[in-house]
């Protein structure tokens, strides 16, 4: 199994190694390699406020294209406020205010000039909770095209109901059922058609909140083969509490500890040597 | 469970517990059945006497008479101006064999025992037919209220002369026309078709029905959008802050104002002000709109409220806009919701009363309603008019219009239960 591979620091080195005391100090500590993929998105100093209370302190984070980046920590850090930030979700919220910066392809996306309507169409979201709209499975599908108008013809948005439900591995399945309620599906099944209601309007970048954490291994081994499929069109940020699922399915891994980002760097990194002791802490189970 | 634990102390201490919990469920149980049992006891009891008073009123009685187109009496020019009352009244006491008196005090109490609706048959046959004169023709018209409540047994012979409308000799003309074959019952369908009258055999609920359902049409095309529209807004688009919660506060307040300031308001605004006709349906509906306003607002808001937010951040990040979210997903999905609010405040706009008496809808308005401008009357009006009307025959068709508002309630809330369903399966 894969994750045993990483689970090298708890063991043999654990205690030993633990490196230089926790180094609160330095927030954010980068490992030497690179970003896998061109930079997509890359965040500076954002700080999130819901009312007084500050739940995100000067994040700092480069997300690259073409990789599955994982933010991971103890619940209540500010994984999914972070998520949220990428598409300004955070914007319904009335009382939540974002500061600092975040760009997508060198473009600030809270400029003024930016319609968050859009900026949702090139930056689809993954709820932890299946939330199908009460529609039929084809409906559910071609809600994004519809309204984005991205087929000219019936046919068209046929065409992309059909790929769509096939690259989010639910074709074979539901095709002889697509009007039919998509609520009436399984829970596995459910989430694998609102990826597939996400990924229908070809954004660029795929937000997932614990898009896993209600299902069964199966159904999660099915949707961590799609994310790692979808990899190679996309970029994708995965919200996870599962440490094995970060291992196996992220290139890129970001901890998060009270609001702060703690370590970043390869997934690899993060789980064999992490240079923070918080960070090690946290992978090895010790605390959160 | 072994022994040891079956008699440990600490599950004594839950057996004891348990007893006590289903106790209290059973209590719990017995007073909802005591509740719902006094709740049908009363409603049983409502209805029951309502139905009692007014079941009669479905019926009502005809006295078939031989006429004698007597030509010495009627004008063929003009039948009309003939007075086909006292002709038949005449020819009565004839037939019974009863002389009457120099002053004709016998014709006029026989007279009393016909509907004047026997005035406009005879006419009419005569006008349409001017070769009926000299002939003898026999003509049925409704017996007149005082005798159609003695053929209904509610007069009784016991009760002294002087304290009932009928004199002795009255009934016992009334008893010698039934023997004769005269008389028959049947089904009062004038109380369907007809407006109202001041003669309580010839009164009919149509034009009240009719005009209760102008009222509601207006009351529907203006309060609905105007609620939906602004729970809408309320509930999706505006800022949170003190403004919309004093907003809030306020048509709370307003939905517990008492209907008769809605009444006064309607009054000063519709009529005094902007001069709308009085007592026209146009007017009753703008008033009961202001009224369900409130009602609709809040019931809106609550059936948006329980919409699901994770349905909401769906569309959102779909990249629909708010006005999309809210048109494609919150408001299909609260529309049973809102249907069932918007029913039933139409339907408590109906059984209004109050208002309509302050907007004029008390006086008598024979006939029936053509437009939404030209004063009618409404239900609940009519049963208050009726109530306080003089003739004790109104007295049943009280009940009997009472019992026509339920069963257009009924209908409506039917409509409610119906329209919920299928915006429930449509989802
Ligand atoms: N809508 C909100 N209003 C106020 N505070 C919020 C709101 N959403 C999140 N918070 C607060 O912000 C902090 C971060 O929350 P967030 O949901 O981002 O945590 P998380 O890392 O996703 O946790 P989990 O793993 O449990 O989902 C928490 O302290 C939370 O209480
Ligand atoms: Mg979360």
């Amino acid at each position: 199994m894969k994750f045993k591979l990483f689970r090298a620091p708890d063991g043999s080195q654990g205690g030993g190694s633990a490196p230089e005391a926790p180094v609160i100090s330095t927030p954010v500590v980068t490992h030497g390699a690179g970003p896998v993929g061109p930079t997509k998105i890359s965040a500076r100093d954002v700080s999130v406020f819901y009312g007084d209370k500050q739940a995100l302190y000067d994040v700092s984070l480069e997300i690259p294209d073409k990789t599955v980046t994982a933010l991971i920590g103890p619940s209540g850090c500010g994984k999914s406020t972070f998520l949220r930030t990428m598409n300004r979700m955070n914007d319904t919220i009335s009382h939540c205010r974002v500061t600092g910066r975040i760009e997508m392809d060198g473009e600030d996306i809270n400029a003024k000039s930016v319609d968050p309507v859009l900026l949702r169409a090139r930056v689809g979201m993954v709820f932890q909770k299946p939330n199908p709209f009460p529609k039929t499975i084809y409906e559910n599908v071609a809600y994004g095209p519809r309204i984005h108008g991205l087929a000219s013809s019936k046919g068209e948005l046929d065409d992309i109901v059909q790929i769509s439900l096939k690259r989010a591995g639910l074709w074979e399945e539901v095709s002889d059922r697509l009007h039919s309620p998509g609520t009436g599906l399984s829970g596995g099944q459910q989430q694998r058609l609102v990826i597939a209601r996400a990924i229908a309007v070809e954004p660029e970048v795929i937000l997932m909140d614990e898009p896993c954490s209600a299902l069964d291994p199966i159904a999660t081994a099915k949707i961590e083969e799609l994310i790692d499929e979808l990899r190679e069109r996309y970029c994708i940020v995965i919200v996870t509490h599962s440490m094995a699922q970060a291992a196996r399915v992220s290139q890129r891994t970001a901890f998060f500890h009270l609001g702060r980002l703690v370590e970043t760097g390869p997934t690899e990194e993060i789980f064999t040597n992490p240079r923070e002791r918080r960070t090690l802490d946290y992978i090895t189970g010790r605390f959160g | 469970m072994t022994d040891a634990a079956a008699n440990s102390p600490r599950i004594d201490r839950l057996r004891a517990g348990l007893k006590k919990r289903y106790a209290r469920e059973k209590r719990f149980r017995a007073y909802g059945l005591l509740a719902i049992a006094i709740a049908v006891g009363f409603l049983v009891l409502l209805l029951g006497r309502i139905v009692e008073q007014g079941h009669t009123a479905f019926y009502a009685h005809t006295v078939t008479v031989p006429v004698y187109m007597d030509p010495a009496r009627i004008d063929r020019g003009y039948p009309q101006g003939t007075n086909f009352e006292q002709l038949v009244a005449e020819q009565q006491l004839a037939r019974m064999g009863v002389q009457d008196d120099a002053a004709g005090t016998k014709a006029t109490a026989m007279r009393g025992l016909f509907s004047s609706e026997l005035k406009y048959l005879a006419a009419d046959r005569v006008a349409r037919q001017p070769g009926l004169i000299g002939q003898t023709v026999t003509i049925a018209a409704p017996a007149s209220d005082d005798a159609d409540l003695f053929f209904k047994g509610k007069v009784s012979r016991d009760t002294p002369a002087d304290q009932r409308r009928l004199s002795d000799q009255q009934i016992q003309w009334l008893d010698q026309m039934k023997a004769d074959g005269h008389v028959s019952a049947h089904f009062n369908s004038g109380l369907f078709t007809r407006g109202d009258s001041t003669e309580p055999e010839l009164a009919g609920v149509l034009g009240a029905v009719i005009g209760s359902a102008l009222m509601l049409l207006v009351t529907a095309l203006i309060a609905i959008p105007l609620g939906v529209g602004a729970a809408l807004y309320l509930e999706e688009f505006a800022p949170k802050g003190k403004l919309t919660d004093l907003i809030e506060v306020n048509i709370n307040n307003l939905a517990a104002v008492p209907s008769i300031i809605y009444g006064l308001l309607g009054l000063a605004l519709f009529i005094n002000w902007m001069h709308l006709p009085r007592a026209s349906p146009l007017v009753g509906g703008l008033v009961l709109a202001l009224m369900a306003l409130p009602t609709i607002i809040i019931a809106t808001r609550s059936s948006l409220k329980a919409v699901p937010p994770s349905i909401r951040e769906a569309a959102l990040a779909m990249g629909a806009s708010k006005t999309q979210t809210v048109f494609q997903h919150t408001l299909p999905l609260a529309m049973p919701g809102v249907m069932t609010g918007a029913i039933i405040s139409m339907a408590h706009a109906l059984g209004e009363t109050a208002p309509l008496l302050l907007i004029g809808m008390v006086s008598f308005v024979p006939g029936l309603p053509h437009s939404l401008v030209e004063p009618t009357g409404a239900l609940p009006s009519l049963v208050y008019i009726w109530e306080n009307a003089s003739e004790r025959a109104f007295h049943e068709r009280t009940a009997a219009a009472i019992l026509v508002l339920l069963a257009f309630m009924i209908v409506m809330n039917a409509a409610a239960i119906l329209l919920r369903r299928r915006f429930e399966r449509r989802w």
